[in-house]
């Protein structure tokens, strides 16, 4: 893998890895280590993106949405389940969900069943209609009975109790699912239509976390998912640690936080290098090349027999499903769910930067894209007042704008996203490091 | 049963705001119709434009306000409206003479568009957030008169038990977008530069070759796309308020609405804004109180009657544009598909 990376690549590499260390340096590894944590993650959702932007040239501004629904996973698998609520309207719930999901089936059973006629449109507006009122009732009822439930603390059903790792592949499929939906309807039409489409949903996905208290605890957030690694407390009640923190002479308080997030790193690290060997694997596979065949040419491509829908489709997936597993590892490093974090600014509009800075079209250039970009999006505010001269001073604006700009630093970061993908699309479009 | 009452209610809640809410997606998805129809690509930046035309707009209702010009009983801002949409025309041309252009010339593919605009969106928000006094905050500005019928008057008036009232904004909002629409469809059919972005949407390359200067075509383009955007903004924000994050989420609607008419079709976009605006207002709304009328005297129904939660509004426009997506992409009026 190393071997297929030029000199420049690696230079770039080493350049961000001194960001890194540099920062632990100047201000303290364990700041370093927790930029570093969640760079990961975007490094993996940048992969995921590039599946879909540098494979295949499909548009998805709804990254958010599958980011969050990963986070949903991480609470359902994760959370231990709240038997009250499962006793009270639990199973009221699910029922209700159900009858709605068959309500659908029904509908499009009959569209593709009957004669197109009037009597089906009707015959599926009754199916709908009725549906739609008994699933109201099921369903509100089971819903008002479980968030009855001890709502300052639950109120909510719960998850699987069980490891949260899993919900990491769960994450995976359930964005992999929104993401079919999603490519069903808009791919094989104009390329703008799935921008819009991946945008509505990802207000919707959203939505239904805010406002479905049963499912998520909404604005309350879930808090205390379960971890994958030990928590400092224990770590610093263990003989053994305290014993080591002593040899090394460092503080066991500090310490201990230090290893967590070195544990964390290290399963992110992990799954990050699996994906990139499977990403390059795929790349250079025959896959790939037919990939960007039909990304450079659909017409070309269409005309040897490739099938440009289902070819879009399977990697639109793909792309959602990282992005989801993404969602929920940043989810499970958290520990919690906190649904009006979720702002299209931070989860869909950053990583595409750190795609298209890091190089579309590159695995490397994407995960290299991930790490520069949240180091830049989480310094820059530390570093203050002189970064923010720095930037502002590209505007060839007079001298008062400059002071109200510092003055309203906080919006800073919207004209700073802005101006790089505007600046890099067009002078640098093929990124850090372009496609070979 | 009393039908009358139960009009009112209707009237009152769901019909009047959803007519308002209805002309102001129309005009937002009629500049995002002629932007795809001939600059050939969706401007996410398009809700930006109408925050920024509208927080120009409500910097000179300031200015005037200071000077204590005044054309009450109608706001202010309506004399300020054309202040900021002279100062929208200046951003959007001075935008599209240092972003747009330079990918019109190497005719970059329209998704390369989109992600441009979506830069343009972020730079053109910080912007408006960056104006005096303009900030995160909602803002109201709509002065003069707030009523053209009051409740109290409504039912002084006609002796029902339920009270109609119309604002002057709901009012002026659709007086000014009929004038809007119908000043653009003169302009589009009448014309010679009308006709010549309607030639040059129809067929670029004919277009060029009967000597229709594309240049031209486009700065017209931006100018009435700059006004549509400031008039939608400014309507929009006398209605309900103004902030900068609202606007960015009134796109998925207008989006819906264009599409649902069909992409690059003016008719569409009118239609489709309503379309949409009425399933919004009245899918969130709650039926309770029409149909407590509507049955026997002394009844009311059970629950409340309400389709979805206020909250899942974007739910509507989103579930519109997919049926239509998977029925009829090119829309109702038969836009431009592919």
């Amino acid at each position: 893998m190393i071997a297929a990376m030029d000199k420049k690549a690696v230079l770039l590499f080493a350049l961000v890895g001194a960001l890194f260390v540099g920062t632990g340096f100047f201000e303290s590894w364990n700041t370093s280590l927790g930029i570093f944590n969640m760079a990961l993650v975007s490094a993996i959702m940048a992969l995921g993106v590039n599946m879909q932007w540098g494979y295949a040239g499909l548009f998805n501004v709804g990254v958010m949405g599958f980011v969050a629904l990963g986070g949903l996973a991480a609470v359902l698998v994760g959370m231990p389940p709240v038997g009250a609520a499962w006793a009270a309207g639990g199973l009221q719930v699910l029922l209700g969900l159900v009858l709605g999901a068959a309500t659908i089936v029904a509908a499009i059973l009959i569209y593709a069943k009957m004669p197109p006629t009037r009597a089906r449109i009707w015959a599926m507006i009754a199916i709908l209609i009725l549906g739609f009122a008994v699933f109201r009732a099921v369903f509100d009822s089971g819903v008002a009975l479980v968030e009855a439930v001890n709502p300052a603390a639950e109120g909510y059903l719960g998850g699987l109790g069980l490891p949260v790792l899993l919900a990491w592949p769960v994450g995976g499929v359930l964005a992999a699912g929104a993401a079919w939906v999603i490519g069903k309807t808009a791919l094989g039409l104009r390329s703008d239509y799935l921008a819009i489409a991946t945008l509505g949903v990802s207000e919707i996905i959203i939505a239904v976390l805010k406002n479905e208290d049963w499912l998520t605890r909404g604005v309350k957030n879930v808090t205390g998912i379960p971890r994958p690694v030990p928590y400092e407390v224990e770590l610093q009640a263990a003989s053994w640690f305290t014993d080591l923190s002593a040899r090394l002479g460092v503080d066991p308080v500090a310490f201990s936080s230090v290893t967590v997030k070195l544990c964390y790193a290290g399963l992110f690290i992990i799954v990050l290098l699996v994906l990139i060997w499977f990403s390059e694997k795929a790349w250079n596979s025959p896959w790939g090349r037919m990939m960007r065949a039909i990304r450079d040419n659909e017409v070309s491509a269409a005309a040897m027999g490739k099938d440009v829908k289902s070819r879009h489709l399977q990697v639109f997936v793909l792309g959602s499903a990282v992005v989801g597993m993404a969602g929920a590892m940043m989810a499970t490093l958290d520990s919690q769910l906190v649904p009006s974090s979720y702002q299209p600014l931070r989860f869909t509009f950053l990583v595409w930067v750190m795609v298209i800075v890091g190089g579309s079209g590159n695995n490397w250039g994407a995960v290299l894209g991930g790490f520069l970009i949240w180091w830049l999006w989480v310094m820059v505010e530390p570093i203050g007042y002189d970064a923010l001269v720095f930037l502002t001073s590209g505007m060839a604006e007079g001298n008062w704008l400059r002071d109200h700009l510092l003055a309203s630093a906080a919006h800073t970061r919207l004209l700073t996203m802005g101006l790089v993908l505007l600046l890099v699309l067009r002078f640098s479009p093929r990124g850090l490091i372009p496609e070979r | 049963m009393d039908v009358l009452n139960a009009i009112v209610v209707l009237l009152n809640f769901v019909i009047i705001p959803a007519t308002a809410y209805g002309a102001q997606l129309a005009l937002g998805a009629l500049g995002v119709t002629l932007i795809y129809g001939i600059l050939r690509f969706s401007n996410f930046a398009h809700g930006d434009t109408m925050a920024f035309g509208t927080a120009a707009t409500i910097l000179v209702t300031w200015g005037l306000t200071a000077l204590g010009i005044s054309i009450a009983p109608l706001p202010t801002a309506l004399l300020a409206l054309p202040f900021g949409i002279m100062v929208t025309m200046l951003l959007v041309l001075g935008v599209d003479r240092v972003v747009y252009r330079f990918y019109r010339r190497v005719k970059a593919k329209p998704i390369i568009f989109v992600m441009v605009s979506i830069g343009v969106m972020f730079v053109m928000n910080a912007f408006t957030r960056f104006l005096p006094g303009i900030g995160v905050d909602d803002i109201r500005f709509a002065d003069g008169e707030r009523f053209l019928i009051s409740v109290r008057t409504f039912k002084e008036m006609t002796g029902l038990e339920e009270g109609l009232a119309i604002r002057t904004t709901q009012a002026i909002t659709v007086v000014v977008a009929a004038i809007c629409v119908a000043a653009l469809f003169w302009f589009l059919n009448r014309t010679r530069t009308g006709k010549s972005m309607r030639a040059y949407a129809d067929n670029e390359d004919l277009a060029l070759l009967s000597g229709i200067n594309p240049d031209r075509v486009v700065m017209v383009t931006w100018l009435i796309v700059a006004a549509l955007a400031t008039t939608a903004g400014t309507l929009y924000g006398l209605d309900k308020a103004f902030k900068a994050f609202t606007y960015f989420q009134l796109l998925l609607p207008i989006f819906a609405a264009a599409i649902v008419g069909g992409l690059g079709n003016p008719i569409g976009a009118i239609l489709g804004g309503f379309l949409i605006a009425f399933s919004e207002v009245s899918v969130t709304y709650a039926f309770r109180k029409v149909v407590g009328y509507l049955g026997p005297a002394d009844w009311q129904p059970e629950g409340m009657i309400q389709l979805l939660s206020t909250d899942y509004k974007f739910a509507v426009s989103f579930s519109i544009l997919l049926i239509v997506l998977l029925f009829r992409p090119t829309g109702i009026m038969k836009g431009k598909s592919i």
